[in-house]
């Protein structure tokens, strides 16, 4: 990589000024930027390249997504019989509790993130993002969150063994990883019903919306100023869409439970009486905040997949995406509507007859601009020349899949049908097909679509096709029975079951089609590393697509177009192959100014570093460890100092000069 | 140079600059964090009317005072913008040191209004008014104190004869912008919280 770049460079020292050579440059505080062309590991730790960024967010969420799996598998394996002692009930709660949160915040979101990072810029024409060494420091600072989140197993291994025992705040306690649900309620989050893990749990989350809410705010930032000129609003991907609106959403949304998390820790660690109930504390004021977050949550995740989605089925049927403004708008009415529904998760809680009522309606509202997706979706297909590659065999397994989501989402928005639904195993069903059969089914379909371009190199054989078969027959038969479940009564959250309540076959069947998707899975990881290693060369533009990113080279350069393009049309890429002249991309003409480059940085990871010991301190001084509240206090000086040396190094910045590369 | 330059290579759908929006959109975040840390106070408090008077610690000459100071901060930040817009460093500096004292004055009183509070026995733990009052009022501290910070940078920052009217103008207008926000709350936290107190009969 760094070759090309110096060969790029060499010859064009000649043209201009400012010539960069590629050797890293003094910073404004005098040291020398990293020599990324020196070690790899040093280049991907200071990279501020949104490529290697996105590559990085996937490749760690998917490794999460394994994880998440394995606590799935266990949970299941204990649930496929009646009376089953494989695991304890503590143990469960702390599977359950941190398969959602690992699922949700450490899998889905990030590989949505992986996708903004790779994709938002190549396909309105930028550089990179608006703000890279942001870009960069959100990326280590979600690694801190996952580590510190994930540290409560550590210790609960290390007390297993009887090495380790809670004192302090939390004496006695004996649950050292998170186990009162992704969703936190109270009071089960009060130092007299949990021990440290939910410490760990409220550190790790708000690490994480830190590196949440730095990344939305800088891609709202890129999508509304760095696009190409003649990328008008209404000429974006709908993906590029869908991020904006998703970031907008996180900026909304997340300062919510920030200061939900943030009451919970002074409750913990110092005594106040937000959701204490002794104290005056309400309980019910947590729901309301988590929820506040929690249902546009719901939709940060799966706008993204509907976005991928509306890239993925206009390619493979050979027209453009049917509706594209109403697609977009109804992208936007349901990330609007979205903070106006929480209260359905509340039903059962005696909200009053008009609330629940009018959550009810509005609950049913959102389902119309959803449905109104569908059908341009299909209207998309319909009179196509429809290619059933593998990213579109997913897509069509998304489209149905969701659907059936939605149908069981609609099911309870109803109050009166939600009263038997709430907490049992319907609700479980629900999600997991918009989760799964919905998300996840997208991110696959966005992997086949687009790791080619990230990547450079093309699929080998069928195997997507057993992915395919495995992953939605797996989902069907786990998920599928849940529904009945639920309705025979038997309640969410309970690490085993009496026999007689009829609900033995459907619990084993359950398992057994977990096993069936985890199958599925292990073969699209199989299929990864066989394209990683035998994929031939794939060319820039594979299944002959319509948007900017595949003009580009595959895997783009660092600079991602030599020249800037400029946007004649919706669907660029498709009308300058296909379209009228008038309608072809022309390229701007940079006078030999060359192209100006982000410099990379230490001081984003050093920064987001410092968060580690800040979490795993707060959290550990709770489990009574010595010291920890100093330890705690030197992770603010590591992000504090991290900052201040960033601000002080200045951005830097080297130019390039491309042009010689097409020569 | 700055990491704004980024989009000097001729994109031309810019509107506005990439680092105000930024600012904008914490702006608008911060919004929805204060909105959650006020509307928690606001429900707790009509939820237990009686539980605690804070009339019995609520000092208005005092809170009034601070408030008159923060107010008249901001008239100076936008002296400081509008001096480092024309390029005029020393206006720069003398309106920023105004701003920097009246931020530590307004500091100052409330850090005297705690130490007031918990001696006369309201404390984080007491009750859920304590609880809601000090993590509000404290994280409008906390946000008034790095304004404070970032300042005192700029204030030196403009002895390294780096600062020019271009680039570094719109470094304090962003930092104005902040400073601006975090008299607005204060606003609304005065009058939500302390003078919503004095109608009489309304608890
Ligand atoms: C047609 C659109 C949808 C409607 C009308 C809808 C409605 C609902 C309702 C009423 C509940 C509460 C059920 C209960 O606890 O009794 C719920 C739960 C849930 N929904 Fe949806 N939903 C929709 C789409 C989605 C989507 C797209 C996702 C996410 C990707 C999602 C994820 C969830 C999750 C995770 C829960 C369970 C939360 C928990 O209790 O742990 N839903 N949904
Ligand atoms: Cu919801």
């Amino acid at each position: 990589m760094s070759q090309t770049e110096t060969e790029i460079h060499a010859p064009s020292t000649t043209q201009a000024p400012k010539t960069h050579e590629l050797k890293p440059e003094p910073s404004q505080l005098g040291f020398m930027r990293p020599d990324h062309s020196k070690s790899v590991i040093m280049d991907w730790l200071t990279t501020v390249d949104h490529k290697k960024i996105g590559i990085m967010y996937g490749a760690i969420a998917l490794f999460f997504l394994l994880v998440g799996g394995v606590e799935a598998l266990i949970i299941r394996t204990q649930l496929a019989i009646p009376e089953n002692d494989l695991i304890s009930a503590q143990r469960y709660n702390q599977l359950f509790t941190m398969h959602g949160t690992t699922m949700i915040f450490l899998a889905i979101m990030p590989l949505n993130a992986a996708f903004f990072n790779f994709l938002v810029p190549l396909q309105i024409g930028a550089r990179d993002v608006a703000f890279p060494r942001i870009n960069s420091f959100s990326l280590w600072a979600f690694v801190a969150g996952a580590i510190v989140i994930n540290f409560g197993w550590v210790l609960q291994a290390l007390q297993v063994m009887g090495l380790f025992e809670a004192s302090g705040p939390t004496a006695g306690m004996t649950d050292l990883a998170p186990a009162m649900g992704w969703f936190g309620y109270a009071p089960l989050t009060g130092t007299n019903f949990t021990g440290a893990g939910t410490d760990f749990w409220i550190m790790g989350l708000q690490i994480l919306g830190i590196a949440s809410l730095s990344a939305a705010m800088n891609f709202v930032v890129t999508i509304v100023n760095m696009r190409a000129p003649g990328m008008k609003m209404m000429r974006m991907p709908v993906f590029t869409w869908m991020t904006l609106v998703v970031s907008l959403l996180i900026v909304f949304a997340f300062p919510a439970i920030t200061i939900a998390l943030g009451q919970l820790m002074f409750d913990r660690c110092f005594g106040t009486n937000f959701f204490v109930v002794a104290g005056g504390g309400q309980p019910i004021l947590w729901q309301h905040l988590f929820w506040i977050f929690g249902h546009p949550e719901v939709y940060i995740l799966v706008l993204p997949a509907m976005g991928i989605i509306s890239e993925i089925l206009p390619v493979f049927s050979k027209k453009p995406l049917f509706g594209y403004s109403i697609v977009v708008f109804s992208g936007a009415v349901i990330g609007f509507l979205g903070f106006a529904v929480w209260s359905h998760h509340m039903f059962t809680t005696g909200l009053g007859k008009v609330a629940t009522a009018a959550f009810s309606l509005l609950t049913m509202a959102i389902a119309v601009p959803t449905g109104v997706k569908i059908f341009n979706w299909i209207g998309t297909l319909w009179g196509g020349r429809v290619r059933f590659s593998a990213p579109m065999i997913f897509s069509l397994g998304f489209v149905w899949m969701f659907m059936m989501g939605g149908f069981s989402g609609i099911m309870h928005s109803s109050a009166p049908a939600d009263a038997q639904q709430q907490d049992s195993y319907f609700v479980i069903a629900h999600f997991h097909y918009v989760a799964i059969g919905g998300i996840f089914l997208a991110v696959v379909a966005g992997i086949y679509f687009w790791l080619p371009k990230m990547i450079g190199k093309m699929w080998k054989g069928n195997l997507s096709t057993w992915v395919a078969i495995f992953s939605t027959v797996g989902l069907n038969v786990t998920f599928f029975p849940m529904h009945f479940l639920g309705l025979l009564g038997m309640p969410r959250r309970t690490h085993t079951y009496l026999e007689g309540f009829g609900w033995e076959t459907y619990n084993l069947v359950c398992t057994i089609g977990a096993y069936i998707l985890a199958f599925g899975i292990f073969l699209l990881v199989v299929d990864i590393i066989r394209c990683f290693r035998k994929g031939e060369p794939a060319g820039n533009d594979p299944w002959d697509a319509r948007t900017l990113e595949w003009a580009t080279s595959s895997p783009p350069k660092v600079y991602n177009f030599a020249k800037t393009p400029i946007i004649p049309a919706r669907d660029a890429l498709w009308e300058d192959k296909y379209g009228p002249e008038n309608r072809k991309v022309t390229y701007e003409d940079d006078h030999g100014h060359g192209i100006h480059m982000p410099s990379q940085s230490w001081m984003p990871f050093i920064a987001a570093l410092g968060f580690i010991p800040v979490g795993l301190g707060m959290s550990l001084m709770q489990a009574g460890v010595p010291y920890m509240g100093y330890v705690a206090i030197f992770g603010l000086l590591v992000l504090g100092f991290g900052i201040a040396l960033w601000a002080i190094e200045g951005p830097g910045g080297y130019h390039m000069h491309p042009e010689v590369d097409a020569a | 140079m700055s990491e704004t330059e980024l989009q000097g290579d001729g994109h031309s759908s810019l509107v506005i600059n990439n680092k105000k929006l930024l600012m904008w959109l914490f702006l608008g975040s911060d919004c929805m964090f204060f909105g959650t840390l006020i509307s928690t106070h606001l429900i707790y408090r009509k939820l237990y009317p009686e539980s605690y008077d804070p009339l019995l610690v609520f000092d208005l000459e005092l809170t009034s005072f601070s408030t008159f100071i923060l107010l008249m901060s901001s008239f100076l930040m936008a002296l400081a913008v509008s001096a480092m817009h024309k390029g005029e460093l020393k206006s720069f500096r003398r309106n920023t040191i105004g701003v920097i004292f009246f931020g530590l004055i307004f500091l100052a009183c409330q850090v005297y209004e705690f130490a007031h509070f918990t001696n006369e026995g309201l404390t984080l733990s007491t009750n859920t008014f304590g609880s809601t009052f000090y993590m509000m009022t404290g994280t409008h501290g906390v946000h008034v104190a790095i304004g404070v910070f970032w300042l005192i940078c700029l204030y030196f920052y403009s002895y390294t004869g780096k600062m020019d009217a271009h680039e570094s103008a719109v470094d304090v207008e962003v930092a104005g912008l902040y400073w601006h926000f975090v008299d607005i709350v204060w606003i609304i936290i005065f009058t939500a919280v302390y003078l919503i107190e004095y109608i009489p009969g309304l608890h």
